[in-house]
């Protein structure tokens, strides 16, 4: 059996293994993705994201453990930042999840950024369709929200839950981020200690100023993940922003939108490395670079000349 | 101006040593100055810094003769396989001179699970004795006098538990709990910091601290309640400031917590211990011990309004470092044990256990254990230091290193109560992060080889395979499933499940003392894991905050 | 190519020792992996499992209360009967070195005790790893 039929045959060791395919870009990387496409599209994707320290794993540990009281099975994609320096990662949301190690309908699996930019969005949007097409029904994406490639990745999710956590003193800058405008629910961990109640008003005064949300004006919800506190209310207002984006057509548009902008980071990616490595292993890179240096032609007549040639 | 001149002749010597190292250049890397002086403890008040021994701020010492009169306590910790063999080690070791004990209980009873659970497999026995029920206390202490020894007990999460046992055992004997001795170290928060064997969240934790320290205030007034410990924050990798400084930020805690309960400060705080690691670095460990007991008066008197000079004194065991051990040329070890052993006597400690040679390789045979024991023996009789109290008083290094190591301590006392107090900074991780640092810095140095250790990273020889070591044999496992199957058959199972559930009830009260409750469950024989399990269902289990 | 060397830095037992752990942990993350922490009292069920999940190319245990013999060999044998047949499984703590060739009949492909640099660690498993 190949490793795509093991996978959906519900082996855990394929399903791991295509995940590494992926990450690695392995040669049959795009030939698993390729064979689970028809199999994707089926789980709920919730992007869970925040500054560090917010206690977003622990959050979604107890999100997890209520969704499995409800036999509903569960992937999670943890992303860590790389270290620039080593290219090494301590991937350590794994460890405040140990107690779904055992349960045979969680799967988690921890990610570094490996300092790839436009790369990284995918490969995790990809490990989210393979766990999606080994049946997963609810599909978690946790990372921090620091950067825009972070924003990226929860571009995957079909609800974004931002947690934020009073007393870090950088509750305005998380939220100006860029983080606003990507929380569908709005999490406030930690919310036993002081000042949960000042970033709630800040909050809430924030959300009402934003005018594009008049449909769903995002709900804030108050947590402290440690103690299980306001996990079942926090999953109610997830349960409600499902309910709305089916009723609303939202999750069709959001998702027909997602098809797209995949589309077409797929197109560029593959476009941009077709004519980058045509030129470049043939010397054409180099003779260009030349010959602008020198000032003989300019950068645009170089595209329009090179697009001509590979649109003909 | 005296200092002037000082001054002065200070800058004509650092000029000309400097000129002179030149050519012959200094080791680099030295933690401490080359030379000590006057001008290095300006404003040294000797009535104000040091006074008297036995006198606030204790600078110099606890006890007003300190070891004229009695030396520290020679306590080796021990501890193996079932109660049977541990109580001949204990037996070997009194007859050899030991005066007192110090038991070692293995991992599964130290996070409360009994031998015949499936998480146990692999640990009965290892790193101590295995108890499960009164049954296995009893045959511990068989032939052991518990009104004429003194026992400390490493036991924490579940100390409330063993020492029911012990007073119930004491009983048995016709010893009243009035006339015990000993200590149980008792101490949760260094067990999140740094030691790993804790059971319950900290809340439920700090409760059964204080209703232990209410209880033996009244029933068992001569026990140490706690052993406030740095040990294994060092063991850890801290530095020897980090050491005492997260300590007493704990022993802040406590007291907080038995104030908020509403006890007396006065009622209790005289039988609050601490324990110490004595590291290779011997003058800076006096210093430690020094400034130790510096800042806890001053905590004490100034911080909490204590009245009793009981109150003001940080009294302190101590144990060699285990981490300084090497594998590497173990008979090495036994000269640094005697320069801990040193540091220790030299810093005042009132007890003292030392390790043995072959501990970095596996548990310590009766061989090495005699000679960990005599070198304790050796600094006693032998070698002068324990003839003056504080001898190292007024030397300039060690009164500016001292002045150092307080300063660093209140720094770190002030940093954790900003944060909220030791809970609070345990609980962000705070203190594990400035201990994780610390370690990995050391290591680095040592793999730089800017830190020598010797037959480690220098002087190294191809090394023989050691022989003799003890090895815990592999049937203790099933030894003591049996022998807990056993109890279990005989005892009187309607009354174990009577007070069972008398516990479970006591446990949702928190206005209740759950010490007299956990006594009359371990009388009818409900095991460790039983009572503990009963108070998992009730506290829920701590989740460790892990940061790398 | 974005490939790295992945490591499960597990505990298995009780013993709540983890300076070692961490240590290594770090040092391995300096070296450019990417290192998984399990965190203390790790049964060997909940190692095999995590190293199945984080697909690493390395389990590294510590362990210092003794029961390694027990364990580490339960851990090598559910890994191998999960299908991960390339996995390198080192192990290191307070083990005697009588100990050691049982544990590498057992599978254990190094043991590292006390006193070992970290580079060792880090070149054995570059040498290694599969």
């Amino acid at each position: 059996m190949d490793i795509v039929a093991e996978l959906l045959a519900g082996s855990r060791l394929a399903l791991s293994r295509a995940i590494t395919a992926v990450e690695n870009e392995y040669e049959n990387a795009t030939a698993i993705m390729q064979k689970l496409y028809p199999h994707t599209g089926r789980a709920h994707v919730i992007g869970i994201t925040g500054p560090p320290g917010a206690g977003k794993s622990t959050l979604t540990d107890k999100l997890a453990k209520i969704y499995r009281r409800q036999g509903k099975t569960i992937g999670i994609v943890a992303v860590d930042p790389t270290s620039p320096f080593s290219g090494g990662a301590i991937l350590g949301d794994r460890i405040r999840m140990n107690e779904l190690t055992l349960d045979e309908g969680v799967f988690i699996r921890s990610m570094g950024t490996r300092g790839s930019l436009g790369g990284l969005s995918r490969k995790t949007a990809d490990a989210v369709k393979i766990m999606d097409a080994a049946g997963k029904d609810i599909i978690f994406i946790e990372t921090v929200g620091v950067g825009q490639s972070e924003v990226d990745i929860v571009k995957a999710a079909d609800t974004t839950v931002v947690v934020l956590v009073p007393g870090l003193g950088d509750d305005i800058q998380a939220i100006k981020a860029g983080i606003l405008e990507i929380g569908d629910v709005f999490a406030i961990n930690k919310a036993d200690r002081e000042g949960a109640e000042r970033l709630k008003a800040e909050l809430d005064m924030m959300l009402d100023l934003d005018q594009v949300k008049a449909e769903w004006r995002p709900p804030i919800n108050q947590t402290v993940a440690s103690q299980g506190t306001g996990i079942e209310e926090l999953i109610a207002t997830i349960d409600g922003h499902i309910d709305y984006l089916a009723a609303s057509g939202e999750l069709a548009r959001r998702r027909t939108a997602r098809t797209r902008s995949e589309l077409i980071a797929l197109i560029e990616e593959h476009i941009n490395r077709h004519v980058l490595k045509q030129i470049s292993s043939s010397g054409q890179l180099d003779e260009m670079v030349a010959s602008l240096e020198k000032r003989q032609e300019d950068p645009y007549a170089i595209v329009t000349r090179l697009l001509a040639a590979f649109l003909r | 101006m005296a200092n002037e001149s000082l001054k002065a002749k200070m800058a004509e010597y650092t000029a000309k040593v400097e000129k002179a190292a030149a050519k012959n250049p200094e080791r680099q890397n030295l933690a401490h100055n080359r030379l000590y002086t006057p001008l290095d403890i300006e404003g040294f008040d000797y009535e104000r810094d040091l006074g008297f021994p036995g006198e606030y701020p204790f600078t110099r010492g606890v006890q007003p003769t300190m070891y004229r009169g009695r030396f520290w306590t020679m306590r080796m910790y021990a501890g193996f396989s079932t109660a049977e063999e541990s109580n001949k080690r204990y037996r070997y070791l009194l007859e050899s001179g030991g005066t007192g004990l110090s038991c070692a209980f293995d991992l599964p009873t130290q996070i409360g699970y009994d031998s015949d659970d499936a998480i146990a497999e692999g640990e009965i026995g290892k790193v101590g004795v295995a108890i499960d029920t009164l049954k296995d206390m009893e045959i511990l202490f068989d032939q052991i006098d518990l009104g004429k020894v003194s026992t400390s007990m490493t036991i924490n999460a579940p100390a409330a538990v063993l020492l029911a046992m012990y007073i119930a055992v004491a009983e048995k004997q016709g010893v009243p709990a009035d006339k015990l001795n000993g200590t149980i170290q008792n101490d949760i928060l260094k067990e999140y910091a740094a030691r790993g064997t804790y059971i319950f969240p900290p809340k439920p934790s700090m409760r059964l601290i204080t209703n232990i320290f209410e209880y033996c205030s009244k029933h068992v007034p001569q026990w140490n309640t706690i052993s406030i410990s740095g040990y294994h924050i060092r063991e850890a990798g801290s530095t020897a400031s980090q050491e005492i400084a997260f300590t007493i930020a704990d022993g802040i805690a406590y007291v907080d917590a038995a104030i908020k309960a509403g006890l007396n400060v006065d009622d209790f705080a005289g039988r609050l211990s601490f324990f110490w690691n004595a590291h290779n670095n011997v003058l800076e460990e006096v210093a430690k011990f020094r400034a130790s007991r510096r800042v806890w008066a001053k905590v004490m008197k100034e911080r909490f309004g204590a009245q009793s000079p009981k109150s003001w004194m940080l009294r302190v065991h101590t144990q060699t470092a285990g981490s300084m051990l090497t594998a590497q040329q173990p008979d090495n070890n036994i000269v640094r044990v005697a320069l801990q052993t040193a540091a220790a006597v030299m810093g005042g400690t009132q007890s003292l256990h030392t390790n043995s040679k072959d501990e970095a390789l596996a548990l310590p045979t009766e061989d090495s254990v005699r000679i960990a024991l005599r070198t304790q023996q050796i600094v006693a009789y032998e070698s002068g230091l324990a003839d003056v109290v504080d001898p190292l008083g007024g030397s300039y290094y060690v009164e500016a290193l001292t002045d150092k190591i307080e300063k660093e301590c209140w720094d770190y006392i002030k940093k954790i109560d900003d944060l909220g107090g030791a809970v609070a900074a345990i609980e962000k991780g705070y203190i594990q992060k400035e201990i994780q640092e610390s370690a990995y810095r050391w290591q680095m140095d040592v793999e730089s080889k800017q830190r020598i250790i010797v037959g480690v990273n220098q002087f190294q020889i191809k090394e023989k395979t050691p022989e003799g070591l003890l090895r815990v044999d592999a049937a203790v496992g099933e030894f003591q499933k049996n022998k807990l199957a056993k109890v279990k058959a005989e005892r009187d199972n309607a009354a174990v499940k009577a007070k069972l559930a008398a516990l479970e009830e006591a446990c949702k009260d928190e206005s209740k003392n759950l010490m007299p409750v956990i006594l009359d469950a371990v009388k009818v024989y409900a095991s460790l894991g039983e009572i503990c399990g009963v108070m998992r269902k009730v506290f829920g289990e701590y989740e460790a905050h892990v940061s790398l | 190519m974005e490939k790295r060397i992945r490591v499960l830095v597990a505990k298995p037992g009780l013993d709540g020792h983890d300076r070692g752990a961490k240590v290594v942990a770090r040092a391995l993350r300096d070296a450019g992996f990417e290192v998984i922490y399990t965190g203390l009292r790790q049964t060997p069920e909940q190692i095999t499992e995590a190293a199945l999940q984080e697909d690493v190319n390395v389990v590294a245990m510590s362990l210092l209360s003794g029961a390694h013999n027990t364990l580490f060999p339960k851990v090598v044998k559910m890994i191998r009967d999960k299908g991960m047949k390339d996995t390198l499984i080192i192990g290191g703590g307070v083990i005697p070195d009588a100990d050691i060739p049982g544990l590498k009949d057992a599978g254990v492909s190094a043991v590292f005790t006390p006193g070992t640099p970290t580079g060792s660690i880090i070149d054995f498993i570059k040498t290694n790893v599969k």
